[in-house]
């Protein structure tokens, strides 16, 4: 699993929350809700399906990791590879 | 998820708005889900029944939180995307146009915020910078900051606004749609309400609530969610702090590791087994309500009402409490459920007049059977005539030789169908904003938690499933 895929998968779990925002163009450095009109009920759901869909856990404390889509890749990719190992 | 028919992970109380907006998010993440409802049908305090052939809204008026196609961060928008259930779903269709109607003085408002102010710019011109200085706090407030303490509304309001006429007009739409304390309301729930009412807005299916119902009874069955009708809650058996097990009406038990129930805070602890029964009981809302409804022989714009809801009040004081008598006369609302925007021109297939007041819950629940539909037709007469103070005259023939059949509802009603003590429709005075209860794993959601409205109660049935099961889990 690489950073780049990693991006993706969170992005296309995005795209199965909130089917309404525009995804073409965002910015990985950048923090989503700065971009996107997600709020923490979303971020919720972002958690939720890490877990049902890839068996990840993501304590809410670690929730702030998941501000961008770099700092997701940085914190869930570990994660992944642990998982798929 | 399967298995033993008689335990899950959470069973719900309750199958109207919030219940089940509740078990469609628990079930969407694998919790294995039962919804309980006493009633024959879905819907709870916004159900639906059916009456030789014609179908009636218990309930709904209008859905609060109306917003266009396209807006974001809204209560609606953001419960859709929490159900994953799409906007076309609820085949909203927008007001025409709304007023509060008070002696002398009319306010007309609509979806869109600048004709509410500049009617009052027109009738309360001294008071316009004020008016928008309330506003902006309005918008600057976080109504769902569940940790800020409460703070009265009109206490606040006082704050901004000094005529005191206006402040009774913006209240009365406010306190009706709506305030379970008397005379009063939170200044959270007073932002919330101003939010939903004036600048979202009104919408209503052209089949009315059963279409919500059938949309959030569907995305539940898809995501698994099972339910059980026509089976009540006997009692909630508890164990130190835990509920350990449910006992059904019908004398069977059931198990689980969360409840949360929507049946109000009071009946739901008055369910525990270690509650006495006359629990909580000055916690029980003091507000009720009797609501007629006409069929008209004709569309109500036919007759010269074209208008969506009109709030109106014949005090310059606007009084919201338990009236001494039956029905207070003084106020009510009026609501045209035809007077919507339906696309294509659709139309409702008759006429429909509805009027709402407060009422006496102990006088209707203690009448005599034999003098019970007496009342309702004495009362009947008596709202129609007062409600009609407030709209254009008919231009010919009087409401009677107009209307085609009639129906009422009164607080026992209510009672009867909802199990909601008192026929409280707005729930219980003091509401638990965390949702928690003694009991750490049996939690609250719906009126009683403090989200009102048909959107509000799906946005708490989510958010208490957010906070209590899913984040716990």
């Amino acid at each position: 699993m690489t950073k780049e895929e990693c991006q993706q998968i969170v992005l296309d779990i995005i795209a199965e929350i909130a089917p309404d925002e525009e995804l073409t163009g965002i910015k990985p450095e950048v923090r989503l809700r700065d971009q996107l009109d997600l709020d923490s009920m979303d971020f919720l759901d972002i958690v939720m399906e890490l877990r049902k869909k890839h068996g990840i856990e993501v304590p809410e404390e670690d929730y702030p990791q998941l501000a961008s889509l770099e700092s997701c890749a940085e914190y869930l990719t570990p994660k992944f590879n642990a998982v798929n190992a | 998820m399967a298995g033993n028919s008689s335990h899950f992970d959470t069973v719900i109380i309750g199958c109207g708005m919030a219940g089940l907006a509740a078990g469609i998010r628990l079930a969407m993440y694998d919790r294995s889900v039962l919804i309980l409802e006493r009633h024959n049908a879905p819907g709870g305090l916004n159900s639906f029944y059916s009456f030789e052939g014609r179908r009636f809204d218990v309930g709904l008026h209008a859905v609060t939180n109306y917003v266009d196609p396209g807006a974001k961060g809204t209560p609606l928008v953001k419960l859709l995307r929490q159900l994953r259930i799409p906007r076309e779903a609820l085949e909203l269709a927008p007001q025409r146009s709304s007023r509060i109607a008070f002696p002398g003085v009319d306010l007309r408002f609509t979806n869109t915020i600048s004709v509410l102010e500049g009617e009052i710019e027109r009738a309360f011109p001294h008071e316009i910078d004020r008016f928008r200085a309330l506003r902006a706090a309005v918008l600057a407030h976080d109504e769902f900051d569940l940790s800020a303490p409460a703070v009265s509304g009109r206490q606040r309001v006082g704050e901004y606004l000094s005529d005191p006429l206006l402040v009774e007009m913006l209240f009365c739409p406010i306190m009706y749609y709506g305030s379970a304390r008397e005379n009063d309301i939170d200044w959270d729930q007073f932002v919330i309400m101003w939010k939903a009412l004036f600048e979202e807005g009104f919408g209503r299916p052209l089949e009315g609530v059963r279409v919500i119902i059938r949309a959030l009874l569907q995305r539940y069955r898809d995501v698994g969610g099972k339910r059980r009708m026509k089976c009540g809650v006997r009692r909630i058996v508890a164990d130190g702090d835990r509920a350990t097990a449910l006992e059904l009406d019908d004398g069977t038990t059931i198990t689980a590791e969360q409840i949360i129930s929507t049946a109000g805070i009071v009946e739901t602890l008055r369910l525990c087994s270690d509650r006495e029964p006359a629990v909580a009981q000055a916690n029980i809302g003091r507000l009720s309500f009797v609501e007629t409804i006409t069929v008209l022989d004709q569309p109500p714009a036919a007759l010269g009402w074209d208008e969506t809801i009109v709030f109106f009040n014949d005090h310059p004081r606007f009084i919201y409490e338990r009236p001494r008598e039956e029905v207070d006369l003084r106020s009510g609302v009026i609501c045209f459920p035809n007077n919507y925007l339906y696309p294509d021109d659709a139309a409702l297939p008759e006429g429909l007049f509805r009027v709402t007041a407060m009422a006496d819950y102990a006088y209707w629940k203690n009448l005599p059977e034999e003098l019970y539909q007496e009342r309702k037709k004495y009362w009947y007469e008596k709202l129609q005539a007062s409600a009609q103070r407030f709209l254009p005259p008919l231009a010919a023939g009087d409401l009677a030789a107009h209307a085609r059949f009639v129906d009422m509802f009164t607080p026992r009603t209510v009672e009867k169908f909802t199990g909601h003590l008192d026929g409280a429709i707005y729930g219980a005075a003091s509401k638990v904003k965390d949702g928690r209860t003694h009991l750490e794993n049996v939690f609250i959601a719906g009126t009683d938690q403090g989200f009102l409205g048909i959107v509000g109660a799906m946005l708490s049935g989510i958010s208490m499933a957010n906070l209590h099961v899913l984040k716990g889990g």
